[in-house]
């Protein structure tokens, strides 16, 4: 006890790092799952469906499966370079997330230890830039030290987007930092805090929709998804960077890929869409109870499922799925429990809405021809979201001349 | 032995470690990863110092910007191992010694300043980190025309630079 009272911010750190790697591990497997079920309704199909009920144990399934494939490593590969580019891939990936608030600030644990945040950081935009900005090291390494012709001209493409795409990602956030006047996630977020007319919520994604739009053409761009999937273009590259990556390795690139997905989801909702602040006004008392109500309901979806469709293991197993979810959303409604899963809901909510846009476009969008890619990077998203820059920022100059 | 105390050791070990290996590395990927952790371990420094700002552009600029477009050139250049040549007898005789005074010089004038004392109490991190506001404050009252005239100069380099990439044409 003596110890936790000396060091509170290491032992609240470490307990907060462990849950929250656990939680995004979790939730990285199931949104593979998610986006195969989500694409394959696009294309009239069934998608994952035999293990586990609706596919369910599907994750698992194929974790196990990279455990157990061989680790091939090509012998003229650059070995210590070959071994360093997925962890570090993954690891920069996941140590953006610990910038994040999934909830406000005052909601504290152990000698007032904020809860939902790992590294509630003054600038903890910067530094969160700072870490993106080196993930591209992950890619353009692991296309090098492969030393074969795909995965090198995929890392250099990779490379040379991330790079591109970076400066209309940044310059598209900086109106937003105009407004907020702070680098604070959780500033940021307060900032946006009321509502227009009483119902409309004072977002950033309204006087700063075209920061919006670049933000988010860049952001599909920077973590190398379709229809800007240039570096793994199947058709022309084989797979790109990870084209000799096997086993583990390969499934570490997977996750970082789908953790820097999380990544600028999570921005995009903190910047734009109020972050874990409600949409409804404060005077709506019974939003205390939607998180515990939905999750109820979708028990009750569950259980009306697991009785018409299911048939033998996989209907035991959607019941375990059906009790879950009623146990966890009864406990939502408590009201000790309800204000503390208010912030984590909304945040999720919006970050769950981005992540079906990212599967959604893939399920749509044709891919970019390299050339087309680079001028639409250069030549259109880059001088809107400078002009818009430019716009807001003499929007307020114009406005503290006024006021003084 | 506090943790800041550790972490300085850890890091400034960590720094050196990468600049010694920046020289011995063949590979020009291996001397670039290199230099990479010396940025990175400096960004920690910082960062104990209480400058928040400064580290997170450390790597920001460094790390994430220069270094990537170092990365590629070597890429797209495709630069073989070096070759080693039989060590100059000037550099072996002379500059070694040599090297050693500066290292005792510079360690003896470090002793000299106390910074050790104030470095292992932690007593040099100052209480509240500079905030953004501080420092934007000053760049643009007190040193606006230094600040200006340093990005004229970055935009004259930028001219240059595109005047020279593209002289053939």
């Amino acid at each position: 006890m003596e110890f936790i009272s000396q060091h509170p911010v290491l032992v609240a750190s470490v307990i907060k790092i462990a849950v929250l790697l656990f939680i995004v591990m979790t939730a990285l497997a199931y949104l593979t799952w998610f986006e195969r079920k989500v694409v394959a309704h696009i294309q009239s199909r069934w998608g994952p469906y035999y293990v586990g009920a609706h596919g369910l144990l599907q994750p698992l399934a194929d974790g196990l499966k990279f455990l157990f494939k061989e680790d091939v490593t090509p012998p003229t590969s650059d070995r210590l370079v070959y071994v360093l580019a997925p962890f570090l891939a993954l690891a920069l990936a996941l140590t953006a997330i610990a910038f994040i608030p999934f909830g406000p600030p005052d909601k504290t644990f152990i000698y007032g230890q904020k809860i939902f945040v790992v590294s509630d950081s003054n600038i903890g935009l910067l530094f969160l830039f700072a870490i993106t900005s080196m993930g591209v090291y992950g890619v353009a390494l692991a296309g090098w030290s492969s030393n074969s012709k795909y995965p090198l001209l995929g890392g250099l493409r990779s490379s040379a987007q991330m790079i591109s795409y970076e400066v209309s990602l940044t310059l598209s956030v900086v109106g937003v930092l105009l407004i907020a006047g702070s680098l604070q996630f959780n500033q940021i977020i307060e900032n946006q805090g009321g509502h227009w007319w009483h119902f409309l919520p004072e977002w950033n994604v309204f006087p700063q929709i075209v920061g919006f739009l670049c933000y988010l053409t860049a952001a599909i761009a920077e973590t190398n998804r379709v229809p800007f999937d240039l570096p793994e273009a199947e058709t022309e590259l084989v797979a790109g960077f990870h084209t000799e990556y096997s086993s583990f390795k390969f499934a570490m690139f997977f996750m970082a890929e789908y953790a820097n997905m999380v990544t600028v989801s999570c921005l995009a909702t903190i910047l734009f869409f109020g972050g874990w602040l409600s949409p409804f006004p404060d005077s709506w008392h019974w939003q205390l109870y939607l998180p515990g109500a939905g999750l109820m309901a979708v028990g009750i979806y569950c259980a009306y499922d697991t009785i018409t469709r299911m048939r033998g293991i996989a209907r035991l197993q959607l019941t375990v799925v059906t009790l879950l979810s009623l146990v966890i959303g009864a406990l939502c409604l408590l009201p000790a429990v309800a204000p503390y899963v208010q912030g984590p809901f909304w945040f999720t909510a919006k970050v769950l809405v981005f992540l079906f846009f990212y599967v959604w476009v893939r399920g749509t969008l044709p891919r970019f021809r390299y050339d087309q890619l680079m001028s639409f990077g250069w030549k259109l998203l880059l001088p809107v979201s400078l002009a818009n820059l430019v716009g807001t920022a003499l929007w307020y100059a114009v406005g503290w001349m006024r006021h003084g | 032995m506090n943790l800041p105390f550790i972490l300085f050791f850890i890091c400034a070990l960590l720094a050196v470690l990468g600049a010694v290996l920046l020289i011995i590395a063949r590979e020009p990927i291996h001397a670039a990863l290199s230099l990479i952790l010396v940025m990175i371990a400096l960004a920690v420094l910082y960062l104990l110092l209480g400058a928040e700002f400064i580290a997170a552009v450390q790597i920001l600029v460094y790390a994430g910007a220069i270094m990537v477009l170092f990365v590629t050139v070597i890429m797209v250049l495709n630069a073989e191992a070096e070759e080693r040549t039989d060590f100059s007898k000037i550099a072996k005789w002379v500059g070694l010694p040599l090297g050693f005074v500066l290292l005792f010089a510079i360690a003896h004038w470090l002793y000299r300043a106390h910074v050790g004392p104030v470095v292992a109490s932690g007593a040099g991190i100052p209480a509240h980190a500079l905030s953004t506001w501080d420092l934007s404050t000053e760049l643009f009252r007190h040193y606006l025309f230094p600040f200006e005239a340093t990005s004229f100069l970055i935009l004259i380099a930028v001219l240059g630079a595109m005047i020279l990439a593209r002289r053939d044409e």
